[in-house]
């Protein structure tokens, strides 16, 4: 109810003042035929910021303080012996049975006689709080709308003023994604820190057992080594860069050079396709069916491979990445100009000579790029191999085990209900902060090289 | 326009005075074309060219860019077969084969028929490997030392050998432009093709690598049957022995470039010449 | 140089013979590599097809679930509760409330179970011998919830004997479907054998019969009662998601994307921005749950497992796409344009919103749905946000506790009972497909029509 009414006074405000801005405007230009500089609709726009700045201040200014005023104006009504007498806890409950009273829903039960008149009191209080706020609005609304008003004439340079808040609108939401990164470092790197004030880093960068003991207390918080996690990440990676990359790139040469009109036309999508899947579905059919499948040939050509392994893994999340090599390379691919082509072809080479002595030497570069940005996608990829890497982070080099990345130990620590109190749950942050210098890295150094590659050709 | 008439004339006889231009019709016939026709999908590029190009002579095509010259030099090497909806009719015979026989090998054709392209286009790879790369894949070295020879001699007919001789390692993408189309040159000889077809390589050098360029081009024409696309009259007369001026897609006129150039029959040649048509 | 030249071209038959004498072996490499072109192509496409036919094959057995037809006896000697309270004049809300609230857990109370029970029974073979907890075993534990609703909401039932159709227990539906293997020994089953017997007869005797499982989609989730498990609950929460993620994310970054196009001056700052925007577009997308988690719920206190984190961290990460990808297609639109526009006197933001942003308003959109079909699939950064906790309620608002579709089915895999659970997880991915590519085709079928009124 409330906020409908303020809703609805600021719309009002808002009407007022760009009617009055615009018809002060159009009254300028048909009056005595001066050139305006704005036009009304500007002169509208102008005398409603105007307005509407000064309004939704000291509505905001109320929403920010008001609860805390209204709680101590409540606290007060409330005879002093009470407050004294009550904990925490107990007070809290009165003031909630006194709002409830002066809401008009009433409490169960007895009511004590303090708490009816403090209900009584506060609906009061709450009344004539929102009456003055609203008036307080309203006026510094109506005396900006005069002000703003006032200004309008013929010289006045409106348009330009709404643009210049527009601009700052504008610069304000690209300032967002600064605001991001650099809420991601501090983050990260205000609780790794708190974390290495636990555990000596020496011990985390270097430490060859991961051995969180997430019931420890202080002397007894468990081994925090990142060592078998970073084994455990770099083998998947591996893994899955053997796969992704051949088909990837084959794919994205075929396509490219080979595939009739028709059929790159269906089979582009159809791979990209791939790429929209969410990683929670990778992960399940890695757990239920790549699994279950590779364990099977283990058995049958006499390898013991594990259901839940570093391979299975890192082959689901292979295909995963296919799509993102094979549209990075056909890009880099159709950037190598056609002369080139046209010169091998023009000496007699065939086209998959062309292509591998011309074609994928030029666009070398550009796909080392590309590998490097589908590494890092790989390094941070959590999904699948939370779901069937077999979280065992101990270190050891063989692929058909289980193992542990540093974006499965990341999930494991961080619940979510944790108070970041221990190095239980702020190993996470190191670790993600380990995981965010990784990839940033790989990425700037693969960008950097693909935009080289980039000019090389332009 | 006089002027320029005058000019082309002129320049022509001082260049070209190592061959009496009528020689070139009494050479044997190299390259025959019959009603060679060219579609990109449902647009009509060439509409049925027929010429005779004879042998170890220079042959220009000549007239206004979009006229199908350069669509009909790719013919001849099959370079069209590259691109996607490109569709030849016609006949084209190479010593009296048809290069658009079914069974016979483009790769080996185009071993006999070499290109040289608009732009430079060196590969990204060493001036040795440029030059070698044809020689290699096509099997024709049967030693280091025989390649080592290919690429000599090869640099030395383009007449960039001198230039390069201390830099043979060194990326061929960090020669001057001029220097790139010789390379480009050196690389098509080095497959020793008995053609070799030249797409304006000229268009994109400045006048004094152009003028090294025409110079070598006159040079090769002893060894070599040479076909150009120039979009410059002056280089045409300069350089070839035969012209043949195509407009819209049809071949308007072909004879002994000083007869072209002097004396043409056709009205619109005339008009082409005198720049009348862009 | 002079001898090179006089020699004459070498066309002979001895250059001929080399080249042709490679040509097979050049030609064979050319087919082994095509080929192998093609067999990738053949690899990827078949994954696409494996993974959707594995997943479909094991979803769709779970959209059909076996019900119980059963005719429940409120019968008054077991449900002896009082009559609810009628409201007194002068009453206050709170007082009817307590009052109707403790009425509810006095129901509440009662053994609804020997109610179920005894329709059981009444559908059993006459003189069938089975024990309470056996035949309990058949009907979902939910059963008796919604038998004690119905009275709930009608008291007038007390007596009276109604059809109610309730779900058969997630053992008794795997039974019927044949997940478990039948000739399994007693120790190794999940039901006991008076209940299969029993669940054989009523599937003969039409007490159970299996029907389109609704359940999946208007349930929420339930750990209790596995069989009326749905995803009510998290389909909400993503909605919810998914709105903040719309409201935030695509203004947001629409206006960043036209200012550094349009508006920033070309500095070092602008570059660094941009760099920073690559980067952001490229960073792990658990790294922004780490960030929800320290800046979010842990420094700004919002309430945790709630849909407007999940969003706000969803934005911050769909952010970097739609910047991206509007700024792409600004770029593309013709000079000739914006010099039109700047030429008739139109200042530099009239330029671009009336001219240059309806142009490429097709491209943004497109790019809007991509990006938020994106951030629907994402899963790890909500875990750290605790959106993995277990919540059976359907959220009201987007600071209510809540989950979300991607991370239904991260639950549900994790779930015990393993033969009923990976069909319904299956069920909930297809869903979720489902939903993902109706966004897709919303966004091709838009750019179409757009672009061809543009």
């Amino acid at each position: 109810m409330n906020s409908l009414i303020i809703a609805g006074l600021l719309l009002v405000l808002l009407g007022l003042a760009y009617q009055s801005g615009w018809s002060r405007g159009r009254g300028l230009a048909t009056a005595n035929g001066v050139k305006v500089h704005s036009r009304p609709q500007y002169h509208g726009s102008y005398v409603a910021i105007w307005t509407l700045v000064p309004a939704l201040a000291i509505i905001g200014l109320w929403g920010w303080f008001g609860d805390g005023i209204t709680h101590n104006f409540i606290v007060s009504q409330i005879p002093a012996d009470t407050v004294q007498a009550l904990d925490q806890v107990g007070l809290n409950a009165t003031i909630a049975r006194i709002k409830a009273l002066a809401s008009g829903y009433g409490v169960a039960g007895e009511v004590l006689p303090y708490e009816q008149t403090a209900g009584d009191a506060l609906r009061s209080f709450q009344f004539i709080t929102f009456l003055v706020v609203i008036a307080a609005a309203a006026i510094a609304g109506v005396a900006a709308l005069l002000y703003a008003r006032s200004r309008v004439t013929a010289r006045h340079r409106a348009r330009n003023a709404v643009e210049r808040v527009i601009n700052l609108a504008l610069l304000a939401c690209s300032a967002v994604a600064i605001l991001t990164t650099v809420g991601i470092v501090a983050s990260l790197v205000t609780e790794a820190y708190r974390f290495f004030t636990f555990i000596n880093p020496l011990d985390f960068f270097f430490g060859t057992v991961w051995n969180p003991n997430n019931a420890g207390s202080a002397g007894n918080w468990g081994s925090y080594g990142l060592l078998p996690l970073l084994v455990g990440t770099l083998m998947i990676t591996f893994i899955a860069m053997l796969v992704a990359v051949p088909v990837g790139l084959m794919a994205a040469i075929y396509l490219s050079q080979y595939a009739p009109r028709q059929l790159r036309a269906i089979a582009k999508p159809m791979i990209e396709i791939l790429a929209g899947i969410p990683t929670i579905v990778f992960g399940f059919f890695a757990l239920v069916t790549v699994g279950p499948f590779l364990r099977d040939m283990g058995n049958f050509i006499g390898l013991s491979i594990n259901a839940t392994s570093a391979l299975t893994a890192g082959i689901v999340m292979g295909i995963m990445i296919i799509p993102f090599v094979s549209s990075l390379s056909d890009d880099i691919l159709n950037q190598v100009p056609r002369s080139l082509r046209d010169g091998a072809y023009g000496l007699g080479a065939t086209q998959s000579e062309t292509i591998r002595n011309v074609l994928l030497p030029a666009a070398l570069p550009g796909i080392v790029g590309a590998f490097l940005l589908a590494v890092s996608r790989a390094v941070g990829e959590t999904m699948i191999v939370v779901l069937a890497a077999g979280n065992s982070p101990v270190l050891r080099g063989n692929p058909f085990e289980p193992v542990a990345t540093i974006t499965v130990s990341i999930v494991n620590q961080l619940t979510g209900d944790t108070d970041f109190a221990g190095p239980q749950s702020l190993v996470g942050f190191a670790l993600g902060l380990t995981l965010f210098v990784i990839t940033l890295c790989l990425n700037i150094f693969a960008l950097f090289i693909v935009r080289r590659f980039r000019e090389q050709y332009e | 326009m006089d002027m320029l008439a005058g000019k082309v004339k002129m320049t022509h006889q001082t260049v070209n005075s190592t061959m009496n231009p009528t020689d070139a019709l009494e050479r044997p016939i190299r390259l025959h074309a019959k009603d060679v026709t060219v579609h990109y999908g449902a647009k009509q590029a060439l509409h049925g060219i027929s010429i005779d190009i004879p042998d170890r002579a220079v042959t220009s095509f000549i007239g206004p860019s979009g006229c199908g010259k350069s669509t009909f030099l790719r013919c001849i090497n099959r370079m069209n077969d590259t691109i996607e909806g490109a569709k030849v009719g016609g006949l084209i015979e190479l010593d009296g084969e048809n290069i658009y026989d079914p069974s016979l090998d483009v790769v080996e054709l185009r071993a006999r028929i070499g290109m040289v392209f608009q732009k430079p286009n060196p590969f990204p790879k060493s001036i040795y490997e440029n030059v070698a790369y044809g020689p290699k894949i096509h099997g024709l070295a049967r030693s280091k030392t025989d390649l080592d020879e290919i690429v000599v001699s090869s640099l030395r007919k383009a007449g960039l050998f001198e230039e390069v001789k201390d830099r043979l390692n060194e990326p061929g993408t960090g020669l001057s432009g001029g220097q790139q189309q010789r390379l480009c040159i050196a690389r098509a000889i080095a497959v020793s093709p008995e053609v070799i077809l030249m797409d304006e390589p000229c268009s994109a050098l400045d006048p004094i690598a152009t003028a090294i360029i025409e110079e070598l081009i006159d040079e090769l024409r002893e060894n070599y049957t040479i076909v150009i696309v120039t979009h410059s009259m002056q280089q045409a007369a300069r350089v070839s022995q035969r012209t043949a001026f195509f407009h819209l897609g049809n071949l308007i006129e072909e004879g002994v470039t000083e007869d072209i150039f002097t004396n043409p029959v056709n009205k619109q040649t005339q008009d082409y010449i005198m720049g009348r048509i862009g | 140089m002079a001898d090179t030249l006089s020699t004459p071209a070498p066309a002979s038959n001895d250059r001929t013979r080399l080249i042709r004498a490679s040509l097979a072996r050049r030609h064979l490499s050319e087919s082994i590599f095509r080929g192998l072109g093609l067999a990738a192509i053949i690899v990827a496409l078949g994954f696409v097809a494996l993974l959707f036919v594995d997943i479909v094959r094991k979803g769709v057995p779970a959209f059909t679930q076996s019900n119980l037809h059963l005719s429940v006896t409120f019968d008054p000697t077991i449900i002896t509760a009082d009559p609810p309270p009628v409201r007194t004049a002068g009453q206050s809300d709170a007082d009817f409330n307590a009052a109707n609230l403790k009425w509810q857990r006095d129901v509440a109370m009662l053994n609804w179970n020997k109610v179920i029970e005894a329709s059981l029974r009444a559908a059993a073979p006459a003189g069938y011998e089975i024990d309470t907890r056996q035949i309990l075993s058949i009907a979902e534990t939910d059963a008796r919830h919604r038998v004690r609703e119905l009275f709930v909401k009608d008291p007038t039932l007390l007596g009276k004997t109604v059809q109610v159709d309730v779900l058969a227990s997630a053992n008794a539906d795997n039974w019927i479907k044949g997940n478990i293997n039948r000739d399994l020994g007693d120790a190794q089953q999940q039901l006991s054998a008076p209940a299969r017997g029993l669940i054989d007869q009523f599937e003969t005797n039409g007490t159970i019969t299996s029907g389109f499982a609704w359940s999946i989609f208007t349930n929420v989730d339930s750990r209790a009662a596995p069989a009326s498990a749905g995803l009510l609950g998290a389909f909400v929460g993503t909605l919810w998601m998914m709105l903040v993620v719309v409201l935030l994310a695509v203004p947001i970054g629409v206006a960043s994307a036209i200012y550094l196009e349009e508006f920033a001056p070309k500095s070092r700052l602008t570059d660094l921005i941009e760099v920073n925007i690559n980067n952001l577009a490229a960073v792990p997308s658990i790294v922004f749950g780490l960030l929800g988690a320290a800046v979010f719920i842990n420094y700004m206190h919002l309430p945790i497992s709630a849909p407007i984190v999940g969003g706000l961290v969803l934005t911050l990460m769909t952010l970097p796409t739609i910047i991206i990808a509007t700024r792409g297609a600004l770029l593309g639109v013709s000079p000739a344009l914006r010099q039109a526009a700047l030429g008739m006197g139109a200042s530099k933001t009239q330029m671009v919103f009336h001219h240059v942003l309806p142009v490429t308003f097709p491209s943004i959109l497109t790019a809007t749905i991509l990006g938020v079909a994106h951030a629907l699939g994402e899963t790890a950064p909500l875990l750290l946000i605790g959106m993995k906790a277990f919540v059976a309620a359907v959220p009201a608002t987007p600071l209510d506790q809540a989950t979300a579709l991607p991370v239904q089915i991260y639950l549900w895999q994790g779930n015990e009972n393993r033969n009923f659970f990976e069909p319904r997880t299956a069920a909930a991915i297809m869903v979720l497909l489902v939903v993902m590519i109706m966004l897709n085709g919303v966004a091709i079928y838009l750019r179409s029509r757009l672009e061809k009124r543009a």
